[in-house]
């Protein structure tokens, strides 16, 4: 028998804390999930600014239908419930009021479609890209390229939980993550090599289906130096949820060093490890 | 009429004879046989959930650990049997074999169906589709794991090569069977509601729940074949050495989401159509008033019909779709809205000015309006491809369609069930035991899926044994919510066992004037043969 007096407790205690905490202020680290956060993670692209404000106006615009709705299901179930109003109208016409609530959320349409088309073409319309990542999917890791840079390709594994490790995230960490510079417009092509894949990073709006036969394209620019992390977002067997994506968006210098020294390798990797170190002490300094 | 005539017209078979429902010609025995076999389905279905939500209550793997209950993959082949047999074998039995079976005729004033053998053996193929469903989890799918993993989808090459063992193999037949039954069942319900409408029934008097069958029934007709031909490419592919969809061999993974999807997409409205017809007899019955614009209702359903199909390809904004496709899928798919929002408005003009008494069936019904509306705008938001390149595969979709179906068509069928409880079984149920299952069931609904927006808004994508730490919390309330609804499952059950024990005869119609339609003129139950003498409507 489950212990429901503690598990209840325990609930309202999360509950407590998540929303205190909440109202204490934005502690949301970019590039992961914030436990019992509400909205979208913070963006850190061109796009995914797009897409959070987007999606803001659609909140406004979906929230108030949603309150007019209820408020005026509540109105009818008081105003005209059998003791309220014992005797029923006969009335089951008004075509004025059936020509507004036609006409007015096709006016509402429109209006989300103004800023809905735009963003899709700004997604869909990759700009003069600084050079090429080619990540393909497999049962269950990614491989990179940087045809640019002539690098072969790497793959990038799930950390296991038992060999985590510092700041790593379970499920999130993986063993050679990929490496951009910040401010660099990367084209993105996407494939798989079994079968269908998703390659998805909340953080910069990416979500694009890794397709055995296919090349994808799409693209981003960071705008901020960190540590981002995706997952794979089409169900391709049995760890597909361990077949996490990890980004280290760093300094164009670091980004050459990285380059360098061979991405993939131990060696490439500490370089990134010690900028990011070098970063944080920096940032501390700053606080 | 002779005498004699009249005393075959009563003779009821007994309950015990077995002969009555296997060989059972009669639309009554065979809606009830529906209803009983959807229930059963849904039992099963809601405890594959179950085991979901007892998994994602904390991180890590707590079930699905290698134990009893198997590993990561047969949390995958939960998922896919969940959402395969709430679809196949609950909510369409529920909905179109048991309230279209026991109704359709009953309001049209027609004596039985149409074609009452087909009726039969509509019935009849789905124990054995479910049978062979059932099956599936428990013959090799993916390397030595039982059962198929793919998702309700079934998207190659997870469903080719991806699984390599017989379990799908079953699941390609099982669906198959099952796409035959109903598509049998369509024939059946449109020759019946085209020809054996009682005299003066015009096709713009009909009552709205048939009106609504007759449009499921047509997307059926016309979906379910592209279904079945995708299914059969996929058992080619897989046992006979084609490549429809192996790029390899010059195929495209991509052409069998498109032939799933535009059978798909009619499908979810084939889910809840029936559920739209159900609600507007319980809203006017209960307001004690005709249906607020009558034609606009009927013809909104036959919009939302038609655009149904051609809006498939927003399922699939992130398989790398021309940008000028994506923009008409996303125009299409926004006009869905407005026909839905008539039939939002609709029922609550109705209600206005009326006199409104809260039956237990007029509380699940309200519930649904309020609901189903949370649902629709969710739909809206996704239905753009810039916000859903965010949403897609996340458990803000699990939530938004989770809202349209899990609250949406479950809140309509348990809305027709306590409407129709007494005319179907001849008794009386416990009201006060029903409300409060209505309770149970919209606080647990609300609590399970409305936290499934924060989690897709924070990225949770969809079908995840184990997710990242982040996500704790609302995976957590989400559990707690399945529990509560439990409660309200088991009180349905209750609601069942005291009907039974009690047996209070029901009344021919429990619900006074607001009742018009013609079912309510019969007795609970209804003779086993009605309308020999056609009613005549004004």
């Amino acid at each position: 028998m489950p212990d429901l007096y503690g598990e209840a407790m325990r609930f309202l205690t999360a509950l407590v804390l998540t929303w205190t905490t909440a109202a204490a202020g934005a502690l949301a680290t970019p590039g992961q999930p914030t436990d019992g956060g509400l909205g979208l993670q913070p963006a850190v692209t061109p796009i995914m600014e797009r897409v959070t404000s987007f999606h803001n106006i659609l909140l406004w615009i979906i929230i108030p239908i949603t309150l007019f709705v209820m408020g005026l299901l509540l109105w009818v179930m008081i105003r005209y419930n059998r003791k309220a109003n014992p005797e029923a109208s006969k009335n089951s016409h008004n075509t004025l009021l059936e020509v507004v609530w036609t006409a007015v959320p096709v006016m509402i349409l429109i209006v989300i479609s103004v800023f809905s088309f735009p963003l899709l073409y700004f997604q869909d319309e990759i700009p003069e890209a600084d050079f090429t990542i080619k990540a393909t999917g497999y049962q269950w890791y990614w491989g990179y390229e940087y045809p640019d840079h002539e690098a072969p390709e790497y793959i990038s594994s799930m950390v296991a939980e038992e060999d985590l490790t510092g700041d790593q995230l379970r499920n999130l960490s993986v063993d050679y993550p990929l490496v951009v510079p910040v401010d660099a417009t990367v084209r993105l092509q996407v494939t798989a090599a079994d079968v269908i894949h998703n390659w998805a990073m909340p953080s910069f709006g990416t979500k694009m289906d890794a397709i055995p036969g296919r090349i994808n394209e799409t693209w981003f620019r960071v705008t901020e130096e960190g540590t981002y992390y995706g997952q794979c977002s089409e169900l391709c067997g049995i760890r597909h949820a361990f077949m996490p994506i990890e980004v280290h968006v760093v300094s164009q210098d670091a980004f050459d060093a990285w380059v360098e020294a061979g991405p993939g390798s131990d060696e490439a990797n500490a370089v990134i490890a010690e900028y990011t170190a070098a970063r944080e002490t920096r940032l501390a300094q700053l606080d | 009429m002779s005498a004699e005539a009249a005393t075959h017209d009563d003779h009821t078979p007994s309950m015990w004879d077995w002969r009555r429902w296997v060989l059972s010609t009669n639309h009554k025995d065979i809606g009830t046989m529906y209803l009983v076999f959807a229930i059963f389905a849904g039992i099963i279905g809601g405890a594959l959930s179950g085991l979901m939500r007892w998994e994602l209550m904390e991180p890590g793997l707590q079930v699905f650990n290698n134990g009893f209950w198997g590993n990561e993959h047969n949390y995958n082949v939960a998922t896919t049997m969940h959402g395969l047999i709430m679809i196949f074998f609950m909510v369409m039995p529920a909905m179109i074999g048991g309230f279209g079976n026991w109704f359709v005729p009953l309001m049209i004033g027609a004596p039985d169906m149409a074609f009452p053998r087909m009726n039969n053996i509509s019935f009849w193929l789905l124990p054995f589709a479910f049978i062979l469903a059932v099956m599936s989890m428990f013959v090799p799918g993916a390397g030595g794991d039982m059962g198929f993993g793919g998702g309700w989808v079934l998207y190659p090459p997870l469903s080719t090569s991806g699984h390599n063992g017989p379990a799908m193999d079953l699941l390609i037949l099982s669906l198959h069977i099952a796409g035959v039954s109903s598509i049998l069942g369509s024939i059946n319900f449109i020759t019946t509601i085209f020809n054996m409408r009682a005299p003066g029934m015009t096709i713009h008097k009909m009552p709205l729940f048939v009106w609504s069958v007759l449009v499921t029934v047509f997307l059926l007709l016309l979906s379910l074949p592209v279904l079945a031909g995708a299914l059969t490419m996929l058992l080619t592919d897989r046992n006979f050495g084609t490549a429809f969809f192996d790029p390899a061999g010059g195929g495209d993974p991509v052409m069998y989401q498109h032939l799933f999807w535009f059978f798909g997409h009619p499908e979810v409205y084939i889910l809840i159509l029936p559920g739209f017809g159900i609600i507007s007899h319980i809203v006017s019955t209960f307001s004690r008033k005709p249906i607020f614009g009558y034609l606009g209702m009927a013809y909104a359903m036959v919009a939302i019909g038609f655009i149904g199909f051609i809006v498939w390809a927003h399922h699939m904004y992130t398989v790398g779709m021309p940008v000028d496709l994506k923009a008409y899928f996303i125009a299409a798919t926004m006009v869905i809205a407005v026909p839905t929002g008539i039939k939002i408005f609709s029922w609550i003009a109705t209600m206005w000015g009326g006199s409104i008494e809260f039956r237990t069936p007029m509380m699940w019904a309200i519930g649904f309006i309020f609901l189903f509306t949370v649902g629709g705008v969710t739909g809206v938001v996704l239905a753009n491809a810039g916000v859903d390149q965010s949403l897609h595969d996340t458990y803000y979709v699990v939530a938004h369609f989770h809202y349209v179906l899990s609250l949406g068509a479950v809140f309509a069928i348990f809305a027709g069930w306590y409407y129709w409880f007494e005319k179907i079984f001849g008794v009386k149920y416990n009201s006060i035991l029903a409300r409060l299952q209505f309770a149970f069931f919209f606080i647990g609904a609300n609590v399970i899926f409305f936290p499934q927006h924060f989690l897709g808004l924070q990225g949770m994508p969809r079908r995840y044994v184990d997710y990242a730490d982040g996500f704790a919390f609302w995976n957590y309330v989400s559990t707690v919510g399945y529990l509560i609804m439990l409660v309200g499952m088991v009180l349905f059950f209750l609601v069942l066992i005291d009907a039974m024990i009690r047996r209070r005869k029901a009344d021919a119609n429990p619900w006074g004037e607001g009742a018009t339609t013609l079912e309510w003129t019969l007795s609970s139950p209804p003779p086993f043969h009605q309308f020999n003498e056609l009613p005549k409507i004004k």
